[in-house]
């Protein structure tokens, strides 16, 4: 879900920089208000670990990969401002260092994967885990579910991105400038290895760490909208 | 042992397993992410390269393309070694630069 530099031309790739430069300065308002300095190496790990989980290519028919993001789970454990904070961090690194996602590119990976992705996981978690007790199994349903619906709805919003270059981008000739793949063809590939396999993983993901906080250290889990860690009334 | 560090070790881990992301998908012959091929494996696809793609391709040189070692031979076995240590790099600086976001927002909080 990377988005190479090419893919997207200049007014998509600047009106997804101009969409996610609000939610950076939205979550840096949040955190700068909320956040501890003690509770920095949480931020620190939620970032290493978005990283790191990117790496793990999986195979799906049709030769081509996909990977979990770890959004969901850093929006259910320290609320949707760190994760898009962290997982843009990673995204940006990613794209500097190894190449992996445009650097033009980057406003709008930020806000497939860490905006859109944060904030949908966190909801959908909320709705779903709303009033329940941190080491019941709704708790883990909830984020298994919102992280299989987060990643689908990342993996939808890049495909349109990528779908209406043909529409937007085009040569006095009439051919395509940059990504060259109508609607048509983007949204049904890209749907097609989240709906059957990368929603999966990413849910399987979700489930097992939030099944190790539960069985290891329920304060991160306390409240029922989950992300104690770092709102206002968090406790640690 | 803190949570923190039960995590870091759990991260370390990811890092050392992390060639499983390019061994499995080598098994069955799989390449890269829908979307993202570069313009060689493109122009293969539809015939030509978009112009304006063109131009904008080779924007940036990463370092270490494709979480690959600068000088890095050919081989799965190469490919692993270098795919790790890109992991320790990304999760040192991603940590590193996400932990001075997160005390640069914290100075002032108790």
């Amino acid at each position: 879900m990377h988005i190479p530099d090419g893919y997207l031309g200049p007014v998509t790739y600047g009106a997804m920089f101009g969409a996610t430069m609000p939610f950076w300065a939205l979550a840096s308002w949040k955190l700068n208000r909320t956040l501890k300095a003690r509770q920095a190496p949480y931020l620190a790990l939620a970032a290493a670990f978005s990283f790191v989980i990117m790496m793990f290519n999986i195979p799906v028919l049709g030769g081509t990969t996909g990977h979990a993001t770890g959004t969901t789970l850093i929006a259910i454990l320290l609320g949707p401002w760190a994760a898009i904070i962290a997982v843009s961090v990673a995204l940006v690194i990613q794209a500097l260092l190894f190449g992996d996602g445009g650097i033009t590119a980057i406003g709008a990976n930020c806000f497939n994967m860490a905006v859109v992705g944060g904030l949908t996981g966190y909801g959908i978690y909320r709705l779903i885990a709303a009033g329940s007790r941190a080491k019941s199994a709704r708790r883990l349903v909830a984020g298994a579910v919102a992280a299989y619906v987060s990643l689908n709805v990342s993996a939808l919003v890049a495909a349109v991105q990528l779908g209406i270059q043909p529409l937007i981008e085009k040569s006095p000739t009439g051919q395509p400038l940059y990504s060259p793949f109508p609607l048509s063809i983007t949204v049904p590939a890209m749907a097609l290895g989240h709906l059957l396999l990368f929603g999966f993983v990413e849910a399987a993901v979700t489930a097992l760490v939030i099944r190790y906080f539960q069985k290891n250290d329920t304060a991160i889990l306390g409240q029922p909208e989950g992300g104690s860690l770092m709102t206002e009334n968090g406790k640690k | 042992m803190t949570t923190a560090k039960k995590l870091w070790i759990g991260i370390a881990i990811l890092a050392l397993l992390s060639p499983l992301g390019l061994m499995i998908p080598a098994l069955f012959g799989a390449g890269g992410a829908w979307g993202e091929w570069d313009i060689d494996e493109l122009k293969k696809m539809i015939g030509y390269v978009p112009a304006g793609m063109e131009k904008l391709a080779h924007l940036w040189k990463s370092p270490m393309p494709d979480y690959t070692v600068p000088g890095q031979k050919p081989g799965l076995a190469h490919g692993s070694l270098g795919y790790i240590i890109a992991a320790i790099i990304g999760v040192v600086i991603t940590g590193g630069l996400a932990y001075a976001l997160a005390m640069l927002f914290g100075r002032k909080n108790k």
